[in-house]
């Protein structure tokens, strides 16, 4: 098992933050609007930087998508941002019509995604934003693993022609991503190569897969663990590969294991090569309170969980 | 193609000839509003805006018009089409399987001369903003126009629209709204009142004025006279008043012919009852 180490935790919504400032340098068509929550998404530095690309909507999440949809046209490149919630479910329609079936180039940013957002409890923990997304025609979806990695996704989606989800969260998680990392859009990660199984992770899963990958390693057991960053377009090439080396299939994510990347890897495999599949993912129910350690192991989501889920698919083969 | 007012009048009553000849042939789509705006959208294209109907998305140094009321597309397209956007055989095809001209205007078939998808109500004052904005990044001075129904208003998006656009001095900004007190259920004053529009846009911010949507004279007028208000600090609303189903009479101002089809005898009368032509399709 390759060894990762990390000397720093952050949050990836920082990396959003961090990138936004970078993508803001580098071309002067990219603009800002948020939805009253700067601080939680991390913006203040591109508005300090940029004041005049910045635009405040208040909490008008539906009139700030059709405002970035406008922004389009003329030749911005608006970022939006909210929590994931707001900026998935309570605009879907807007999205739909707006963004997606408008073929605008809108970059919608979403912080605070799944269960990790804690003790606001299930009303704020979207767990089926993925799945809205994803299946919108021409929707790129995107869900990064830590903050170098969120930074760099950041600074490729303003370069990128076209609608794009950008999920990201709010605790602190290793960094353990190189931070001077080219990040491309559609082309998963292999994180480590292995025989045994492959374990398919995204977002803030891609650190407990590794830490299941290490006490697996002890137990003999070698598991391939592939950061799927993009869901869509999901890099089948590289689970297609993955599959027929090792056989078996674990995919670990925050999200409802309806609509996730599970979900699209399960469709590609019983398409292509059927292959035995265990999902780490929560099982069909809304979140609680809780700190997200907890609800992490509460809702079976921790590294303890992934193998659980290796050893019962290995079993399958 | 700018026209003063005679041809204005006179190209109105074409495009009323081509709206009630394409809901007939596809025996579905909306006339009522369509006919009812339809002395507004030729006002704008063959007279107020500065347009290029080579199209280009970004319209930079042009002014923009965003339908939000995408419902009423007969009369969109055929404006766009005689404006010179798209060949008029091309109206033939409204509604059809493989058509440009889908049910509701969208990007998504490459149509010139439509910018964002709309249909789905509420959602095209946002947009309008957003364009505004980018104007005013670009320093582009030119403006923007928009057409929204009065049943739409009942949509709760437009007010946070309606709220933004005021506090942020989008100035650059003329909506119009289509005051003709009817939906598809019924009167609005039934299915859901609006009350005082002119107090409810006043009290967000707005310039509110207003005009007979069916005057050709005032419109212009009235749209003139807002053009002279823009860059003062506030966005800029018309209360509209006009009459669904304007120009054929036994259409107007019931909201029966919503979204209704005429049948060949209808058609027959319709047409007989818009004389003056550039030309059918």
């Amino acid at each position: 098992m390759k060894k990762y180490t990390y000397t720093e935790k952050k949050d990836t919504r920082s990396g959003f933050g961090a990138g936004l400032l970078e993508a803001g340098k580098k071309n002067d068509q990219v603009v800002a609007l948020c939805a009253d929550l700067v601080g939680s998404l991390k913006m203040q530095d591109f508005i300090n930087a940029f004041p005049e690309r910045f635009i405040q909507v208040g909490i008008a999440e539906a009139n700030m998508i059709g405002m970035a949809a406008g922004l389009t046209i003329g030749g911005k490149i608006p970022f939006t941002g909210t929590f994931a919630n707001f900026s998935t479910g309570r605009v879907y329609d807007q999205i739909r019509q707006s963004v997606a079936y408008s073929d605008k180039n809108v970059k919608i940013c979403a912080s605070h995604a799944g269960l990790t957002l804690g003790e606001d409890g299930a009303t704020h923990q979207i767990l089926e934003d993925i799945g809205m997304m994803k299946m919108l025609p021409g929707m790129t979806v995107i869900n990064p693993c830590d903050y170098n990695q969120t930074k760099a996704a950041t600074m490729a989606i303003a370069e990128h022609e076209g609608p794009v989800y950008l999920r990201f969260g709010r605790p602190v998680v290793p960094i353990f991503t190189d931070p001077d990392q080219k990040f491309e859009i559609g082309k998963a990660w292999m994180v480590n190569e292995g025989a045994d199984v492959s374990i398919f992770a995204t977002g803030h899963l891609v650190w407990e897969a590794i830490l299941a990958g290490e006490k697996l390693a002890e137990e003999g057991i070698d598991a391939e663990i592939i950061n799927i960053h993009t869901i869509k377009p999901l890099d089948e090439e590289a689970v297609l590969k993955s599959a027929k080396k090792t056989g078996c299939v674990v995919t670990c994510e925050e999200h409802n294991r309806y609509g996730g990347l599970g979900e699209s890897i399960a469709q590609l495999l019983s398409t292509h090569q059927p292959t035995p599949m265990e999902f780490v993912a929560v099982n069909d129910t809304f979140g609680e309170s809780g700190t997200p350690a907890e609800l992490m192991k509460k809702y079976g989501l921790d590294s303890s969980n992934i193998i659980d889920a290796v050893k019962k698919v290995m079993k399958r083969k | 193609m700018t026209l003063d007012n005679d041809d204005l009048k006179r190209m109105a009553s074409q495009v009323r000839r081509d709206i009630v000849r394409m809901v007939y042939e596809c025996q579905s789509g909306h006339p009522g509003g369509s006919l009812g705006c339809t002395d507004y959208l030729v006002a704008l294209y063959f007279n107020i805006m500065k347009h290029d109907p080579s199209f280009n998305m970004d319209g930079i140094g042009e002014d923009l018009f965003f339908l939000s009321n995408g419902h009423i597309s007969p009369v969109f397209y055929s404006v766009l089409a005689r404006s010179g956007y798209f060949d008029k055989s091309e109206l033939k095809t409204f509604r059809k399987l493989n058509s440009r001209l889908q049910g509701h205007p969208t990007t998504h078939e490459g149509l010139p001369g439509v910018r964002v998808a709309s249909g789905s109500l509420g959602q095209g004052m946002s947009v309008a903003i957003g364009a505004a904005l980018a104007k005013k990044l670009n320093n582009d001075d030119r403006l923007v126009f928009t057409l929204h129904g009065d049943g739409e208003l009942q949509e709760g998006q437009n007010w946070e629209a309606a709220m933004f656009a005021p506090f942020n001095k989008v100035d650059n900004l003329i909506c119009a709204i289509d005051v003709n007190g009817q939906q598809i259920d019924g009167p609005t004053d039934k299915v859901l009142g609006l009350l005082d529009l002119h107090q409810k846009f006043s009290a967000f911010g707005w310039e509110v004025m207003h005009m007979d949507g069916n005057e050709m004279d005032e419109v212009l007028r009235v749209i003139e006279l807002a053009k002279t208000k823009t860059g003062q600090g506030k966005p800029i609303v018309i209360l509209m008043k006009t009459e669904m189903g304007k120009g054929v009479d036994f259409m107007e101002g019931s909201h029966k012919w919503h979204g209704v089809a005429p049948n060949k005898e209808q058609l027959d009368a319709a047409l007989a009852q818009l004389e003056e032509t550039y030309g059918d399709y």
